[in-house]
């Protein structure tokens, strides 16, 4: 019992570092991405190639004077950015991310943290509950313009939250369960999700990218038109949580997408993780793509997109999903 | 307006946007009346870059005014230093050497190039696709290579002078043009394959902004967004100045009258100009670049340094300036944002009696309002981008 509780600690411990250093590299990954094809180079100087540039802006960030303005609800102001934070490092307690295996005194652990049987569910809750970080973030700043950019934030999530969601349930159907790990199983000796529910994928992506608030939905910081959103109030650390939490959500989806649609671990040889990370980092350098490639939408086509596009499109897959599995069984 | 409130049972909001918004591509300030999101009224208020360039201009000779035309057009300085010049020409009715002539021309194309490029930069970062800004710049870094080459300046270059151009531009200017030819043609497609058919940029652009044709004639504007409207007016090729009617190029036009027609007649602009480009480098000769007339050349060092009568002449029209007959004359080009034009009132003097500029950015920003009434706010940052304007014209 002891040696079970250690170890989950330590699992904890590893897969939050790892997935704080993965944040950290994915900004590297993205400056350098984009600088690449916008035909400059991004960052240099810091390390070789620039590689130690996440860390000196972490350092900088926690350096920074942490400004409470006045009259801010207080608790609340502090609250926003962890309650933004934790739910986004929490989802990866579920996460399947090898199938690899050690034998600690005579009993077989996973290396992932934990395998829940509503482990989807779970994943999905807790983006919900990110949302609120967002809506307390701008109530409690005590200025109108953080204040309307959270609501078009949460407005933007919500609205795609839905479409997310729905856009789920036809692999959910084809694996009959929605424990992550037993998604990634049923698609270990049969074709990806991917194949047969690709209208489900492509829905998934949409909203994926509309849920992260990245380009083209990255309506709520459009520098053009407005110079940020919610956190506009937010400095020092506090603002780097929010920072933080958005990369991290950005995994998450990306996660999901690789378990749920492109067979999660399983791959042709070598180590399952690999392959894991590979599909991630596939995802995540897909999204940079997007971003050096496509204009913003406008906000009310953005809610078009979602609500008059995605999910009658999502309904219909599930609908057709249904009837295909009943007509097959 | 309250006539409005009454029959539509809504609220008519007043906001402020600018004159430091960053979509407003300077010191413009607008007055915007909201129903909603939807726009009902835009008013530009205009005036915080004045500089009173147009009485500056009584109290400078001909030549001396020519560095304040630069900083009109600040994007693209030599199409008003033509402007201007050919006004000026005008009172002597001098004859331009052919080399000259040719170099105005690449002078007033490139800077046709230079000033779209950085309209399609801002206009597409405006509307968020960020990439075409940083391959439009870098385009535009070329353009202003040439000019730096050609004039020792990158953008305020003051180059042309009445009766020709300053001096001679070195051989490295048709190297680095030859190159920058070639090229330019492909990459106004990479920009085209990052916006033309894009489904984004399509929603964001076609149907926002319309100007319909009568609306156009009636406001006056000039250039890409009179073409945008269907107008197929384009000075030079309907009133040549200078060598145009030797250039074969197509008058871009499009029937859209929204953003998206602005964005195409441009793009084809930016691909005419490339022609032009091309056609003068193979046709233009050799010789001279500054007129002989005596009443307005201004001697070259070459005659300075050895020549006794070189040295009086120079210093006598450096500092005094010549004296233009009594008259009045009217010079225009048909500059990247639409007809720019000098009327200059004489009165036998070496300063102009009066000078008056008809700056394109001027006339076509009247149109605002009309292109923005029923669009929503959001739009209004484009439409503002598809206007092109700058304020160092508007306010002058």
């Amino acid at each position: 019992m002891l040696v079970e509780l250690i170890f989950v600690v330590i699992k904890i411990l590893v897969v939050i570092t790892v997935l704080l250093l993965g944040v950290a590299y994915m900004t590297w990954l993205e400056r350098k991405v984009i600088g690449h094809m916008q035909v400059r180079l991004g960052p240099t100087h810091v390390g070789w190639k620039g590689l130690l540039q996440p860390i000196a802006d972490g350092l900088k960030l926690v350096a920074k004077e942490d400004i409470i303005p006045t009259m801010v609800d207080k608790p609340v102001y502090i609250i926003a950015p962890l309650l933004s934070l934790i739910p986004a490092l929490s989802a990866f307690a579920v996460i399947p991310f090898t199938n690899a295996t050690v034998n600690l005194f005579g009993t077989e652990y996973h290396l992932y943290i934990t395998d829940v049987n509503i482990g989807l569910l779970y994943v999905l809750a807790l983006s919900s509950v990110g949302t609120y970080g967002i809506i307390m973030s701008g109530w409690a700043s005590n200025s109108k313009y953080a204040l309307l950019g959270s609501l078009r934030s949460s407005a933007q999530v919500i609205s795609y939250e839905t479409a997310m969601g729905l856009s789920l349930i036809g692999p959910v159907l084809l694996a009959g369960t929605v424990s992550l790990k037993g998604i990634t199983e049923a698609q270990a000796n049969g074709f990806w999700f991917i194949v047969p529910q690709f209208v489900a994928f492509v829905v998934y992506l949409i909203s994926a990218i509309a849920e992260t608030n990245r380009a083209p939905f990255d309506l709520p910081e459009a520098e053009t038109e407005l110079v940020a959103g919610f956190h506009v109030e937010y400095s020092s650390m506090k603002f780097a949580m929010f920072f933080l939490a958005e990369y991290a959500n950005m995994y998450v989806v990306s996660s999901i997408a690789t378990i749920v649609f492109l067979g999660g671990w399983n791959g042709p040889f070598g180590p399952s993780f690999i392959w894991f990370i590979l599909k991630i980092v596939a995802l995540m350098f897909f999204y940079l793509w997007l971003r050096a490639t496509l204009p913003r939408l406008r906000f009310d086509q953005l809610m078009t997109l979602g609500w008059k596009i995605l999910i009658p499109i999502a309904l219909v897959n599930v609908v057709v999903t249904s009837i295909v599995l009943y007509a097959i069984n | 307006m309250s006539a409005m409130v009454k029959d539509n049972l809504s609220e008519i909001v007043t906001v402020n946007m600018g004159p430091q918004h960053p979509s407003t591509h300077g010191v413009l300030r607008l007055v915007v009346d909201l129903d909603g999101e939807t726009i009902v009224g835009v008013r530009p208020d205009v005036g915080f870059l004045h500089r009173g360039v147009e009485k500056l201009a009584e109290h400078r000779t001909y030549h001396q005014f020519i560095p304040l035309t630069d900083r009109l057009d600040y994007l693209s300085p030599l199409s008003n230093n033509l402007a201007y010049c050919l006004a000026v020409e005008k009172f002597f009715d001098v004859k331009i050497p052919e080399r000259a002539e040719y170099l105005r021309v690449i002078f007033a194309e490139l800077a046709r190039a230079a000033s779209h490029l950085v309209w399609i930069a801002t206009h597409a970062l405006d509307i968020g696709a960020m990439t075409v800004f940083l391959y439009a710049f870098r385009e535009r870094e070329l353009i202003l290579d040439m000019f730096e080459i050609a004039t020792g300046q990158r953008m305020t270059s003051s180059w042309i002078r009445v009766g020709g151009i300053r001096e001679d531009v070195p051989p490295l200017f048709f190297e680095k043009l030859k190159e920058f030819v070639s090229i330019f043609d492909d990459r106004i497609n990479t920009y085209e394959n990052l916006l033309t058919k894009n489904r984004i940029w399509l929603s964001r652009t076609v149907g926002i902004g319309k100007l319909s044709r009568e609306d156009a004639l009636d406001y006056g504007v000039s250039g890409p967004i009179m073409r945008g409207s269907g107008i197929d007016f384009d000075l030079r090729r309907d009133e040549p100045y200078g060598i145009y009617n030797r250039f074969k190029f197509e008058v871009a036009v499009s029937d859209g009258c929204d953003i998206y027609s602005r964005y195409l007649v441009r793009v084809k602009e930016m691909r005419e100009s490339n022609k032009i480009l091309q056609q003068a480098l193979d046709q233009i000769p050799e010789g001279p670049v500054m007129t002989d007339d005596p009443r307005i050349e201004i001697p070259s060092h070459e005659d300075v340094y050895e020549k006794m009568e070189a040295l009086i002449r120079r210093f006598y029209i450096i500092t005094k300036g010549f004296a233009a007959p009594k008259g009045e004359a009217y010079g225009c080009v048909e500059a990247p944002k639409g007809e720019l034009g000098f009327y200059i009132v004489s009165d036998g003097d070496t300063k102009p009696y009066r000078l008056k500029i008809r700056a394109p950015s001027y006339v076509n920003l009247g149109a605002l309002e009309a292109m923005a009434k029923g669009h929503m706010l959001a739009d209004l940052v484009g439409i503002i981008g598809s206007v092109d304007i700058v304020l160092g014209e508007i306010d002058r």
